[in-house]
């Protein structure tokens, strides 16, 4: 194991997937000459040459658009975005045509392409600047949505992404970027796509949190324990395909969820895992399952107001004991 | 078809309920919320409210009839709807087993209780988890455990939201525990405070004066039967001893004197004796948890409550109830006084909520008014112990090699030997009159 920053992990990932295979490259914003907006492209140009570490212009929508063209052709393309934020300006490429080409085409071509980049709050950046775009992508058929908490699933994870025959979209944090934590050294590190990590176990009730929603979940389970309660925390790690199978089996054993949920609340990641969840396992449901998200509004820019508007600790440990019929 | 008004579980402890009066007539339409009938439990007289629109079809019982919980006591349904479908579902034309109770006689012409409550309609007087169209309120996995387990939900009290039954309710009820009080610490959601209307309950007469020799038999009424059950079961499974001690109530009389005056001056109700004892018991149980405790025998526990609950016992004309003081650890003297007055004087009009002498952690039972020097209470399950309080007496007292007048007061713990040791509970007594002969030790 070596502990490595989350942006080293990515940048490890990258690294030995373009060592391993001469057809992956990387475009976007600032990746080549300034070693990355988040320095993580950082050394990058300098060992693979302007051929596969290529910057672009701010024109998201012609770069992600030529990435999928590529990637049709045979290529591995990175697309690194500096935030998803941006990617609305490309949301057709991602969505009319890395989605649906291979569907379209009877299977006749394939999109293997990895779009990356920050995703979500990360303070106080505006309205604009503080989407999370899970729910709106995980809604296209044809995607595939991975979004790690740490610095190993985040190298294992990529590695996976790179070598898949579909798109993927991978969704990193600004705020994590700096996060330590062991990275597996193992030749080839390779995590599964739709497995999830269950982080912590405990019988009283399951939280189930990627990303850094995974951060608060945690830290609410241990403020939990102090007080005798017990909790199980479910990484699922990637969005889509879902892990639902690793949330039912944890709850028919504590009878009660709660889903933390950095996205906005109305057709939600939550939404969509609390359905599938009182789907398959109605009968063991003590209590209305219960998700902690953003709240319902364009995330605020005062500072107490976007701490307001995000998903807290203190909110996680109240619905898990509403949950508990504690409160 | 038809919807039958089953007898709703009204109070932990009710088992059946006596049809006091009707206040509503066959034929009468109705809608949902109505009060159609009052209902005397084994602790107050409470209204019965429908939960549908429609038309009351038929009075199944008569009034002064005693019905078990569940019984059928009425049917409502469409103008014109035959209620015979619905009697045969409950066995017979004549309902649930009606028992013979007051003579009817005693029945005046209810007078006017308010046909049509206004709008807060939906508030249910207690938790009823059954609603009257036999609809369970259950969690999914409750539900499960209930089939699994051959339980039938509609006898099961529910613990959650609204009188939800969730898991903890369906394992104490398959463990054959009787549903009693919930973890004090973490009580269950108040139900609404009910505006109980002004009763036109008619009282019982005051029984005729007996010629010389001759007996007279009375039915037993709900409150003497959970008395005589409750207490029984008390003085037979609990191993009670007793402890005494006197009191200088000196202190606690000058202050009283100095916090009267003042609460008089701001227009406040007085402070009584037995608040500044409700106080003190409560600053000493937070410092004895073992005698802040239940012997929870089905659960195999002894539980330590988190909370300070002190019930104080009041005498009412049929018998008496135990109101609850909440947290009165951590509430004033003055506050602790206002609670109590408002609590007994609703106590003896019988308009207390059940949820209001239900979850008790310690009781006190006060008879110095009556000229009582000291007594031995029956604990009140399932607390650990009860107080027994005497009367302050003037008498004289030795100090200083003279003799000087006293005020004293003697106080009798009994005590569950199950849950607290003689040592424990003479622990707890010395901080009661500790805290009651220095009474700033208490308020600080």
């Amino acid at each position: 194991m070596a502990e490595l920053q989350y942006r080293e992990a990515l940048r490890a990932a990258m690294t030995e997937e373009m060592e391993r295979d001469e057809n992956v490259f990387l475009m976007g914003e600032e990746v080549a000459e300034y070693d990355g907006a988040y320095k993580v492209s950082q050394g990058m140009l300098d060992q693979f040459g302007p051929k596969r570490i290529i910057d672009t212009p701010i024109s998201e929508n012609g770069f992600s658009g030529l990435g999928i063209g590529a990637a049709m052709m045979g290529l591995r393309p990175i697309i690194e975005f500096m935030t998803w934020n941006f990617t609305f300006v490309a949301f057709d490429q991602i969505v009319s045509n890395a989605a649906k080409v291979r569907y379209m085409s009877g299977g006749q071509l394939k999109v293997p392409i990895v779009f990356r980049g920050g995703n979500g709050g990360a303070g106080q950046l505006g309205a604009t600047h503080s989407n999370s775009v899970e729910p709106f992508y995980a809604n296209v058929p044809g995607l595939k949505i991975i979004a790690p908490s740490n610095p190993d699933d985040a190298k294992g994870l990529l590695k996976s992404a790179i070598r898949d025959d579909d798109p993927i979209l991978f969704l990193e944090s600004e705020l994590m970027f700096g996060l330590k934590g062991e990275v597996s050294e193992e030749e080839d590190y390779l995590l599964p796509i739709g497995k999830a990590r269950i982080a912590r176990e405990g019988d009283a009730v399951t939280l189930v949190a990627h990303s850094k929603s995974y951060w608060l979940a945690m830290e609410a389970a241990e403020e939990l324990a102090k007080q005798g309660v017990e909790a199980t925390v479910i990484d699922p790690r990637t969005i889509r395909p879902f892990d639902f199978d690793a949330v039912v089996d944890s709850v028919k054993q504590t009878n009660r969820l709660v889903i933390v949920d950095e996205s906005q609340p109305f057709g939600g990641i939550a939404s969509e895992v609390a359905f599938q969840i009182q789907q398959r396992c109605f009968d063991f449901l003590d209590a209305p399952i219960a998700r902690v998200t953003a709240k319902d509004t364009p995330a605020p820019y005062a500072k107490n107001l976007i701490e307001a508007w995000m998903p807290s600790v203190d909110e996680v440990i109240e619905a898990s004991k509403k949950v508990l019929y504690m409160n | 078809m038809a919807i039958a008004v089953e007898m709703p579980k009204m109070s932990d402890t009710m088992e059946e309920g006596v049809l006091v009066a009707w206040l509503a007539n066959e034929g009468d339409a109705v809608s949902a919320g109505d009060v159609i009938a009052q209902v005397e439990t084994d602790k107050a007289t409470m209204d019965l409210e429908v939960y549908d629109d429609g038309v009351l079809l038929k009075k199944v019982i008569e009034a002064g009839a005693s019905v078990p919980i569940g019984g059928l006591i009425a049917v409502l349904g469409k103008e014109g709807e035959n209620p015979d479908d619905v009697l045969a579902q409950y066995g017979s034309g004549d309902g649930a087993a009606p028992t013979s109770g007051e003579a009817e006689a005693a029945e005046p012409e209810p007078a006017v209780a308010d046909p049509e409550p206004s709008g807060d309609g939906a508030s249910a007087p207690v938790p009823v988890t059954v609603a009257d169209d036999g609809r369970v309120k259950a969690s999914p996995l409750a539900r499960r455990m209930a089939q699994d387990g051959g339980l039938d939900l509609r006898g099961v009290q529910g613990s959650g939201p609204e009188g939800r039954v969730v898991k903890r309710d369906v394992e104490a009820a398959l463990a054959g525990s009787a549903p009693v009080a919930a973890p004090v610490s973490a009580p269950a959601p108040k139900p609404q405070p009910v505006a109980v209307p002004t009763p036109a309950t008619p009282r019982p007469a005051p029984a005729p004066a007996l010629p010389v020799g001759e007996s007279a038999d009375t039915p037993m009424s709900q409150m003497r039967k959970t008395i005589a059950r409750r207490l029984a079961a008390s003085k037979f499974t609990a191993p009670h001893f007793y402890l005494t001690m006197e009191v200088d109530m000196q202190a606690t009389t000058a202050l009283r004197k100095e916090m009267n005056a003042m609460q008089e001056a701001q227009g406040l109700g007085k402070i009584s004796f037995n608040d500044f004892i409700t106080k003190a018991c409560a600053v000493a149980l937070r410092r004895h948890p073992a005698v802040n405790s239940s012997w929870l025998e089905d659960e195999g526990v002894i539980r330590h409550h988190g909370a300070v609950h002190v019930a104080v016992a009041v005498a009412i004309d049929e018998g008496l109830v135990t109101p609850v003081v909440r947290n009165a650890d951590q509430k004033g003297l003055a506050q602790i006084a206002a609670e109590t007055k408002d609590l007994a004087t609703r106590a003896r009009d019988r308009q207390l909520d059940p949820s209001e002498w239900e979850g008790s952690t310690f009781t006190t039972s006060n008879l110095g008014m009556f000229g009582i020097e000291e007594f031995t209470a029956i604990i009140n399950p399932p607390n650990a112990c009860i107080l027994a309080i005497g009367g302050i007496m003037d008498v004289p007292v030795v100090e200083n090699g003279e003799v000087v007048p006293g005020k004293r007061m003697k106080v009798t713990l009994s005590c569950d030997h199950r849950v607290v040791d003689g040592a424990t509970g003479a622990a707890f007594l010395g901080d009661v009159k500790r805290f009651l002969e220095d009474p700033m030790l208490m308020l600080l």
